[in-house]
């Protein structure tokens, strides 16, 4: 939505986080985690280029609001627990 | 919090989600690594780049630092700037980063580097090196290696892919006399913090050359980021090292796989025939030799 | 305290006592001496600013931009090549906001070499949102510095500022100069205080990407800022006047133009010369003034409106020139006033390039050439002139 020039600043100066951007929305393969499999290594958080992934008690918490769906997650899984899934499958 | 991370990177996150960087996209794990390292007092200055799109559009902001653009040469320039301006307000603790591309770093931005550099202006500057203009959509350059495939290197006659080896902005950087110059990888997550971390602690002009995967550019699975970026270790074709006041230390070793492991993941050099794939190999044996030679030599 | 001192002197005690805390400077023939000073005045302790000796005037205003945007108030000097290096950087510099202030030696462009006065360098940075102040004096020269941060400071302007000095005959010539007491430029320009700066515990972008949605309003608040200027031009050297006794005739210096019948508009220390050609033609009998742009950005619109109703005859002296078109200020001037229902003549005189002399005798002759054109009522066509192999002497 195009805002008044008196509701701007002088220069576009940013300061909302981008989680303004549903990156979800791009992704094509989604990644599915086998929890049973998970063995809580922790590399799919330390390799998520967007940070999509927190952990909880070590498992993978994947945010799809934000997963644009690369696959580098379950591509580094040492135990193979994330497989990608096409988006409308699975 | 329960999180025990099998890693030595800290859990502090300065980045948020919702980058428009691509899919799989090495600059966004570059800039989330870097920031792991130097915390959240640091100040970023960035040029014409991927990272000038990936914050998102107005009044978006992905990063829990601040962070300003400047122009496509002026990263370093840009950067004596805010150093200036912080040391007149006595804010001498506060780190600033120039983070620029390849391109704007080894040709359209290496006078402002070379000037920051020989005034040994106190900062950290990060190239990210997808080894073309990626923002642009792949054009060649300086830091484009032999044999790629780029829209401006294209494939199909004698002039076809990219003939000349890629410019070497760490030797350039040595000449400089900088204090602490290292090579980092985002397939290396600890090795990459800890430089970050001992850069933080030296003062003078730091440089950082970190390789930084582009799916897209490179003509690979976005799924393929962290295996290529290990793999460039691996073959040697991208070592990891450190120079602190002229002694290099190799950080990684690699395991010495053939390059061909490496080239065979990416599109880009898809073209190459057992002739060319044996050129490179012999090339990086050669550079690596060196190298190690001259690691064994300490000042 | 006075001084005899360069025009270049001049602006380096200008930025002095206006306290720059930046200074990002690349020496350049003819400006040298400002930042040789700057240096001395630096190194010395006489002034509490960082000094970056970059190694190039692209480098100057980037530094200076991004200093700027984290709160510094900074200065830069330069010339000719060097001004046009940086006009990526000069859009970049206004499009930020940062009220950079930066003296351009004006001097003319190669090929072929030249290191005298032509007002090519500025006026080709026209478009790029700077204010322009074309400057007549050594001491028009320190007091603009002074006031250009004030201005340019202002919370509804926050816009660059540069203070040009013709090449040698000011930047190169010492006149008495009264350097002002600090104390007193201190209660006159108070520290640069910016709204919004770069710094640490603020996680902002600064110049992100804009949407064509959305990028029209931000520069329709440029323009709105160019348009502050024009009225922070005229207050703040009212309020210069108060405090240091001086002042330079706003945007549009007007001398002897309340009778005349013609004007001569002439920026820079041409203006010097002309002001003894009208005194000298006035004490024959003729009704001639001299309209001296001071401002080019913001541009005298309506100063040059007022004055059209009272003369019959404008000759535009251009230091420069657009080819394929004319003299960028004649053709200013004719713009601003073709909305008007009558309109003086106006007549461009293309003049004094690469150092050449503008002589009082040349000035004279187009005083009379601008009377005889005003009389015929006819349009008339840029004329170069003292340009030998063309049949018309002027000299």
């Amino acid at each position: 939505m195009t805002k008044s020039y008196e509701a701007i600043p002088l220069t576009p100066i940013s300061s909302e986080p981008s989680t303004i951007n549903k990156t979800g929305l791009w992704r094509v393969f989604y990644p599915v985690v086998d929890l049973e499999k998970c063995k809580k290594c922790t590399l799919c958080w330390k390799f998520c280029p967007d940070a999509t992934i927190e952990l909880v008690d070590g498992i993978p918490v994947i945010d799809l609001e934000f997963c644009k769906g690369c696959g580098i997650c379950a591509n580094e899984c040492p135990a193979k627990c994330i497989v990608m899934v096409k988006e409308g499958e699975g | 919090m329960a999180l025990t991370p099998r890693t030595t990177i800290p859990e502090e996150e300065y980045a948020y989600p919702g980058s428009t960087g691509c899919p799989g996209c090495g600059a966004n794990l570059v800039m989330r690594y870097l920031l792991k390292g130097l915390g959240d007092r640091t100040i970023v200055t960035i040029p014409a780049c991927c990272w000038a799109v990936m914050p998102g559009y107005w009044p978006s902001h992905c990063l829990k630092i601040p962070m300003v653009y400047c122009a496509f040469e002026a990263t370093a320039a840009s950067l004596s700037g805010i150093r200036a301006a912080l040391d007149v307000r006595g804010e001498t603790d506060v780190t600033v980063v120039g983070f620029a591309g390849d391109g704007g770093t080894v040709d359209i931005g290496l006078q402002a580097l070379s000037g920051a550099a020989e005034r040994q202006t106190d900062a950290i500057y990060v190239m990210y090196d997808n080894e073309a203009y990626m923002n642009t959509g792949i054009q060649r350059s300086g830091s484009t290696p032999w044999g790629a495939w780029t829209t401006t290197t294209p494939v199909g006659d004698a002039k076809g892919f990219k003939r000349e080896p890629k410019k070497d902005i760490m030797r350039i950087m040595e000449a400089h006399d900088v204090p602490y110059a290292a090579t980092v990888s985002v397939g290396h997550p600890e090795d990459f913090v800890k430089k970050v971390r001992k850069a933080k602690e030296v003062s003078g002009f730091r440089f950082i050359h970190a390789y930084s995967p582009c799916p897209p550019g490179w003509r690979m699975n976005p799924m393929k980021t962290i295996e290529v970026a290990r793999l460039a270790v691996d073959s040697r074709i991208f070592p990891l090292y450190e120079i602190v006041n002229g002694d290099l230390t190799i950080t990684r070793k690699g395991k010495g796989v053939p390059v061909s492991e490496y080239l065979s993941l990416q599109g880009r050099f898809a073209h190459l025939s057992e002739e060319d794939i044996a050129k490179i190999q012999i090339g990086v044996d050669e550079a690596f030799a060196a190298m190690e030679k001259r690691a064994a030599t300490k000042n | 305290m006075r001084k005899v001192m360069t025009g270049n002197y001049a602006s380096a005690y200008g930025a002095k006592v206006s306290r720059a805390e930046v200074i990002a400077a690349y020496p350049i023939t003819p400006q040298t001496s400002i930042v040789e000073k700057l240096a001395e005045f630096v190194s010395s302790g006489e002034m509490d600013a960082k000094f970056i000796p970059v190694e190039s005037e692209h480098s100057a205003m980037a530094a200076c931009i991004s200093a700027s945007i984290a709160g510094a108030r900074t200065y830069t000097a330069t010339s000719s090549h060097g001004l046009t290096l940086m006009h990526e950087v000069l859009i970049w510099a206004s499009s930020a906001r940062a009220p950079v202030v930066m003296t351009n030696v004006s001097r003319a462009m190669a090929p072929p070499w030249s290191v005298w006065v032509d007002h090519m360098d500025s006026v080709a940075q026209r478009d790029t949102g700077w204010m322009q102040f074309f400057c007549e004096s050594n001491q028009e020269v320190l007091d603009t510095v002074v006031m250009a941060y004030k201005i340019g400071e202002s919370r509804d302007v926050m816009l660059p500022a540069m203070i040009i000095e013709d090449a040698f005959i000011l930047s190169h010539t010492s006149e008495p100069v009264d350097v002002p007491d600090q104390e007193l430029v201190d209660s006159f320009l108070p520290g640069y205080d910016p709204e919004i700066k770069l710094e640490v515990g603020r996680p902002m972008g600064f110049g992100s990407l804009v949407r064509p949605d959305q990028y029209m309003e931000f520069r329709y608040k440029a323009m709105k800022a160019m348009d502050s200027a024009h009225e922070r031009i005229l207050s703040v050297e009212d309020e210069f006047k108060r405090a240091f006794g001086r002042s330079y005739g706003g945007l549009l210096d007007e001398y002897e133009c309340e009778d005349a019948d013609v004007v001569l508009v002439v920026a820079g220390s041409a203006a010097g010369t002309a002001r003894e050609v009208v005194d000298s033609m006035r004490s024959r009998g003729i009704r001639v003034g001299l309209a001296r742009l001071r401002a080019f950005r913001p541009f005298p619109r309506d100063e040059f409106r007022t004055l059209a109703k009272r003369v019959r005859g404008i000759a535009v002296l251009d230091r420069s020139y657009t080819y394929g078109a004319a003299g960028a200020f004649y053709t200013e001037i004719c713009g601003s006033l073709y909305p008007l229902v009558e309109r003086p003549t106006v007549k461009n005189y293309v003049a004094g390039l690469g150092g050449r002399d503008i002589t009082p005798g040349i000035l004279e002759n187009i005083f009379k050439d601008m009377i005889d054109t005003t009389e015929r009522g006819e349009a008339a066509e840029p004329e170069w002139v003292d340009v030998e192999g063309l049949e018309r002497r002027w000299r």
